[in-house]
């Protein structure tokens, strides 16, 4: 067994993940922490940043990187209620950036946070019966779960269990409330932590419960996923789902994106024991060496599902019985007014890249503020980067669309599937990891892709286009019919052959292309797909059936 | 004017002809008519030797030599002082005359009794207070059991700005208590503007005539006259670049050092220097020598509706009016002889009111938010070339920290240009020199100079610790001191307080300071940022915050440093170091000062402000 890991020694000694933070977030002659202390950080829900835009400039300067913070609020099931999105709405005018940012994976991030402002926003959360803790780092994330499913009577039993599983994973460390809420010091040794032991996980774990016909949350993209099994209205199970995960990173065969595996079927009140067998079977197992092999989906692909699923069964002392039959029909979002099961109306709203900002004809940040002081119910996340209001009262109805018109929040809805459907990272300028831009580029592409299209009479056709400003697939490009992958500024790789259904890995057809040839490519394979496509054929399936791209066969879905 | 007795004379300037009534302006009986014979003498003279004119005393006069010696004392910050000091000192070597040249605070002031002939220039600075050279200087002689001076002959040259309320205070204050104790005047004390020179030529004459008549009267009867013992000046080394001899250095480089968003742009100037010539040591200042820029000319010029191309002589040059407002004569500085002439054109009561002493500080105001151009379009008034170029100040040179040490920075020199870039009534006003030094092009040449500043020096001894207080701009120095002493494997520790508006966006050399805690050549960093937090925080807060340990570091022997802003930094950092060591001390305050007086004494408390 080689070397553990650096962030390994960092988790062991932070006594429960306090290390240095509070002085570190004290030091007035720098705007960032202590490098361990960044690495905690992330165990409580924020990352370092600068803004790369002018990270140069200010080296010349001699000016250290414009340090700034992100901070991913934890909300099981993306759900929160219209005072919450109020309170959050004040922090981001307050001390973020003036914008919110709606993630892929169900919740609100702030960008742009000063060190001295980072405990005013965790208190102002914590007011609002928000919190963050691990949203980041190596522990289980914030638990998702299907939002389109709201017209079933089985949501809200899903949304239940992904509060309580969300609950019961959380780390027991009160370090969080110390150093951000002032909560009293913890003298002599650090509180026990059951579940997860001092180290926590070797890498981040990511659960997410989707409920058939919508796979809006991507579950074969997840460490742990369940499929509810909806039998005559009523929530019989789940089919388990693990090792799921997208992060590669460019040039290194031994790491690559892998749907999960269909493990087995189980009874909602055994949800929980089968998380934590699965949580801890990672812990005791997966790799703590080398955190590119370190994810759940590398210690079942070396070990094999077998042995895994064994290895579960032993932890949560029962057998998982064959998997249910279900059937996903898509993972996007349905905008526009859903008839809910109980009467009540859920009208989810376009997010472009899920960034949510006052433009000057876009007044979107005001424009759900002002829905959120009359709006009575609640607000979902969804997975798509965009936002449900739900559980509107028809008699409400009107007075939300006068809202929506007045402050053009069905703009982007207009737009077409394409622009409907299309998910972008955040990438530049605030992800350290970004190669190219992603979030910023979208829109300029999107229109590029649009002219193609109606080149070749295709407008208006579904077609799914993620990208993503480098591999690690935060905006889940490789599940994409087409999925650009930054690799150096201006850059991307193109993958083709996605379904939309989140059931098949597109696969890499050309590298490193620029603006340029990467519509010229475009342009042929759509001008073939406008020519030879079955009916109702989508532009993915088509690529596979024409072996397009290669000699693959595309694996039953 | 017309009421003067003197004002039918032939054509002395009015300037020269107000430093003639200043001359013999309450003069008694005897001394006038010492003057009027030595005036006839140097008439006489200059007719035999015209050449000499400058030196009216090179040639050895029969008459009495000299048998004791005169002591030329200098106060003085920034260097005008020193400068005068030492030239009167060799005019009187020239004059065959023994002198010695010292700075009040190498002087030993218990000694001043037995002086025979002193000539002292006094320097004011802050607000109406002496150099720190001369500060325990004038507190001997201030205080109440001063030695009596009856034995003692002198005369003051006060130099100062009389844009500054208080103007020449020092020099002023000096030549007063003087004659409280007993000392004899030899000639009136002489105000020196801004432009020294306008009056310090005359002051030297009449200073060695003094000498010569006093030491010679001082000679016993019958002796047969001696040859003068004399003491040899320190030598200013020739071959360095002077303010008198500027050398061509070559700007390589102006970054900018402030954030996008910062309210100031602050520049880190790299100039490459010539091969020998240009020695300077961290703690020094670089004179810069520039031209005003042509818009500011060109406004002036517009709004006086003068002709650029007029020629225009002036204390014997002659130049293009365009020359002179160029190169020759301050457009941005306003100085107070030109706001009395301009009073007096302009016919202006409300500037005349202002003009008076009880509004000083208001006109200081006024000086300090209007340049030239500014200043002739409030007050409007007719102008001929030549009583404008009369009228202006001399152009100076502008003198900037060095902010690197030669053992690190190699043949470059450095320094840390708050660029003057503001708006008045909605147009763009610059100053001449941080804005010329900001914007001209890498490759580009300029004259400069060093102007040396002995008493802000790293000590000699490498274990001893620093404190430097440096906020703004007043880092600049501190750079250059922990470049040297890193170079010079220096042991002690490192104590820097820094401060400025925002940490994000003026944190001068952050990247640096940064890189020496790491590397432990810093051992402590203190900021204060007044801008980043509800209420205002400044360097002098936090040497109270820190106030003990920064004691236990002066009773360990810490030398103290403070650079930057004079008008209200300064100050108030030093009442904070007063109330530090009056706590943490257990003293009085009296007592906490005397403790600063004394450090400063031990030259372990330097300040170096502007
Ligand atoms: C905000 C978000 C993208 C978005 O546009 O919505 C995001 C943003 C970042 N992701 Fe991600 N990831 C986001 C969903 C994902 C997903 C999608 C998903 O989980 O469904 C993936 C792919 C699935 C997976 O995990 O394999 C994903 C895979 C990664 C990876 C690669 C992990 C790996 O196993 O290789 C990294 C890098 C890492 O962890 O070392 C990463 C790291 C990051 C960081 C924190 C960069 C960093 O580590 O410093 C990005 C912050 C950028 C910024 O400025 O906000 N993010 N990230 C998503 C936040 C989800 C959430 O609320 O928690
Ligand atoms: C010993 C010493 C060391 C120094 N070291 C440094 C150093 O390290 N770094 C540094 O930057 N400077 C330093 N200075 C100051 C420097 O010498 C200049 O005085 C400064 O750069 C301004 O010169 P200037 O020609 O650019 O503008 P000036 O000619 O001084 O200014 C032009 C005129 O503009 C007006 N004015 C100026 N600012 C404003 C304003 N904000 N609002 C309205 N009106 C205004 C005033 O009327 C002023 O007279 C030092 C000075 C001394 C004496
Ligand atoms: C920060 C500062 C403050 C000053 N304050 C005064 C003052 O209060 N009164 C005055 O007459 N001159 C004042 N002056 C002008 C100087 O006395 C003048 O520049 C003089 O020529 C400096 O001579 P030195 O170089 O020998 O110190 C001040 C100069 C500076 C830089
Ligand atoms: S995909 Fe890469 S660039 Fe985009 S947010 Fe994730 S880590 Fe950053």
């Amino acid at each position: 067994m080689s070397e553990p890991s650096p962030v390994e020694r960092i988790k062991r000694e932070s006594r429960g993940l306090r290390g240095t933070l509070a002085a570190s977030v004290a030091d007035p002659t720098t705007g960032a922490l202590a490098e361990d202390d960044a690495q905690l950080l992330r165990l409580h829900g924020s990352y370092q940043q600068d803004d790369r835009d002018v990270r140069e400039e200010r080296r010349l300067q001699k000016l250290e990187p414009l340090w700034r913070y992100m901070v991913r609020l934890r909300l099981p099931g993306g759900v929160c209620s219209a005072e919450q999105w109020l309170a959050i709405d004040a922090i981001a005018r307050r001390f973020a950036n003036g914008s919110l940012r709606l993630t892929t994976r169900q919740t609100f991030q702030f960008h742009g946070i000063g060190k001295g402002d980072l405990k005013s926003t965790m208190a102002a959360l914590n007011a609002a019966l928000i919190d963050t803790i691990a949203t980041c780092g190596d522990v289980n994330r914030n638990v998702i779960a299907s939002s389109n499913a709201v017209e079933s009577p089985a949501h809200a039993e899903v949304a239940e269990w992904a509060r309580r599983l969300s609950a019961h994973l959380l780390p027991k460390t009160r370090a969080y409330h110390e150093i951000w809420l002032d909560g009293e010091k913890l003298e002599g040794p650090a509180e026990a932590e059951p579940v997860y032991g001092p180290t926590f996980l070797p890498r981040k774990f990511k659960t997410a419960i989707a409920v058939p016909p919508t796979n809006d949350v991507d579950v074969f993209a997840h460490d742990l996923g369940f499929i509810a099994i909806v039998e005559d209205g009523r929530l019989t199970g789940f089919n388990l789902t693990v090792g799921g995960g997208l992060g590669a990173t460019h040039g290194d065969p031994k790491t690559f994106p892998r749907l999960a595996d269909l493990a087995g079927f189980l009874p909602p009140e055994a949800l929980l024991a089968v998380a934590e067998a699965v949580l801890t079977t990672q812990r005791d197992f997966g790799d703590r060496s080398n955190r590119k092999h370190a994810r759940l989906k590398y210690t079942i692909a070396d070990r094999g599902l077998p042995w895994f699923i064994a290895e579960v069964e032993k932890r949560a002392g029962l057998k998982l019985g064959p998997p249910r039959p279900f059937a996903f029909a898509s993972n996007n979002d349905r905008f526009g007014w859903q008839a809910g099961f109980d009467g009540r109306w859920h009208r989810t709203l376009r997010i472009p890249a899920g960034r949510i900002a006052d433009r000057f004809d876009q007044p979107w940040l005001s424009g759900l503020a002002a829905i959120a002081r009359i709006h009575r119910g609640e607000f979902r996340v969804t997975a798509n980067q965009n936002v449900t209001i739900a559980g509107v009262e028809e008699g409400a109805r009107a007075a939300i669309d006068e809202l929506i018109s007045s402050h053009r929040l069905d703009a982007a809805e207009r737009g077409g599937p394409l622009r409907r459907d299309a998910l972008a990272c955040v990438a530049l300028p605030t992800c350290p990891l970004a190669m190219a831009e992603a979030e910023r580029y979208l829109p300029q592409l999107l229109g590029r892709v649009e002219t193609l299209l109606e080149r070749h009479g295709l407008a208006g056709i579904p077609l799914s286009l993620r990208m993503t400003g480098c591999p690690n697939g935060c905006a889940r490009p490789y599940l994409a019919e087409i999925g650009l992958i930054g690799k150096a500024p201006g850059r991307y790789n193109l993958h083709l052959g996605g379904d939309a259904r989140g059931e098949r890995l597109n696969v890499l057809y050309r590298e490193n292309l620029d603006e340029g040839p990467l519509l010229e490519a475009l342009d042929t394979l759509l001008g073939a797909y406008a020519a030879e496509r079955g009916p109702q054929e989508r532009f993915g399936d088509f690529l596979w059936r024409t072996q397009r791209i290669g000699e693959r066969r595309a694996p039953a879905a | 004017m017309s009421a003067n007795p003197l004002a039918g004379l032939p054509p002395l300037g009015t300037e020269r002809l107000a430093d003639l009534e200043a001359l013999l302006a309450g003069l008694d009986p005897a001394s006038l008519t010492w003057v009027s014979g030595f005036a006839a003498g140097l008439a006489a003279e200059r007719a035999r030797a015209p050449g000499a004119r400058s030196l009216p005393f090179e040639a050895p006069l029969p008459a009495a030599a000299p048998s004791a010696k005169a002591t030329v004392l200098y106060a003085s910050q920034t260097g005008n002082g020193r400068r005068v000091a030492e030239r009167l000192g060799r005019s009187l070597e020239a004059a065959g005359l023994a002198a010695s040249v010292t700075s009040t605070a190498d002087y030993p002031a218990k000694s001043l009794p037995q002086e025979r002939l002193v000539f002292i220039v006094a320097s004011t600075h802050g607000d109406g207070d002496p150099p720190d050279d001369a500060r325990a200087f004038v507190d001997f002689l201030a205080a109440r059991r001063a030695p009596r001076l009856e034995a003692l002959a002198y005369a003051v040259l006060a130099l100062g700005d009389s844009s500054y309320p208080k103007f020449c205070a020092t020099g002023r204050l000096i030549d007063e208590r003087l004659a409280e104790l007993g000392a004899r005047r030899i000639g009136v004390r002489v105000d020196a503007d801004v432009d020294v020179e306008a009056k310090a030529g005359t002051w030297i004459e009449q200073s060695v005539a003094g000498a010569r008549a006093e030491l010679a009267s001082a000679a016993p009867a019958g002796e047969p006259p001696r040859l003068a013992v004399v003491t040899p000046l320190r030598p200013v080394a020739p071959a360095l670049a002077s303010r008198d001899a500027p050398v061509e250095v070559e700007l390589v480089g102006n970054q900018r050092i402030t954030a996008r968003n910062a309210e100031r742009d602050v520049r880190h100037v790299t100039l490459a220097l010539p091969e020998r010539q240009f020695e300077y040591e961290p703690g020094d200042a670089i004179g810069v020598v520039l031209e005003n820029p042509t818009a500011s000319v060109d406004r002036l010029l517009e709004l006086t509706r003068l002709d650029p191309s007029e020629p225009v002589t002036a204390g014997g040059a002659t130049h293009t009016l365009r020359e002179w407002l160029t190169g020759r004569r301050e457009i941005a500085r306003i100085s107070r002889p030109l706001l009395e002439r301009l009073a007096t054109r302009s016919g202006s009561a409300e500037l005349k009111a202002q003009l008076a002493p009880e509004r000083s500080a208001e006109l200081r105001g006024l000086i300090k938010t209007l340049q030239v151009a500014d200043l002739l379009k409030r007050y409007p008034a007719g102008w001929e070339a030549a009583a404008l170029v009369e009228a202006l100040h001399p152009l100076a040179a502008r003198l900037y920290s060095v902010a690197s040490s030669r053992r690190e920075a190699g043949d470059e020199a450095h320094l840390t240009v708050a660029v003057v870039d503001y708006r008045h009534e909605g147009e763009r006003r610059v100053g001449p020199a941080s804005w010329q030094l900001a914007t001209t092009q890498p490759g580009t040449r300029l004259k400069a100079f060093v102007e040396p500043n002995p008493r802000f020096r790293v000590p000699g001894d490498g274990t001893r610790d620093l404190i430097m207080i440096g906020p703004g701009t007043g880092v600049a120095p501190f750079r250059g001191f922990l470049q040297q002493r890193i170079a010079d494997g220096a042991r002690g520790r490192h104590w820097l307080v820094f401060g400025g508006r925002h940490r994000e966006r003026d944190f001068l050399y952050q990247l640096e300071w940064q890189e020496a805690l790491k590397r432990r050549k810093l051992a402590r960093l203190e900021v204060a940022f007044s801008r980043d937090q509800a209420h205002k925080v400044y360097v002098q807060d936090r040497l109270r915050e820190h106030g003990r340990e920064l004691y236990s570091w002066l009773e360990d022997g810490a030398h103290l440093y403070v650079c930057g802003d004079a008008e209200r930094m300064a100050p108030d950092v030093h009442a904070a170091l007063i109330d530090v060591v009056a706590t943490h001390g257990k003293r009085s305050p009296e007592d906490a000062t005397a403790y600063l007086g004394e450090l400063a004494q031990a030259k372990r408390y330097a300040r170096d402000v502007y």
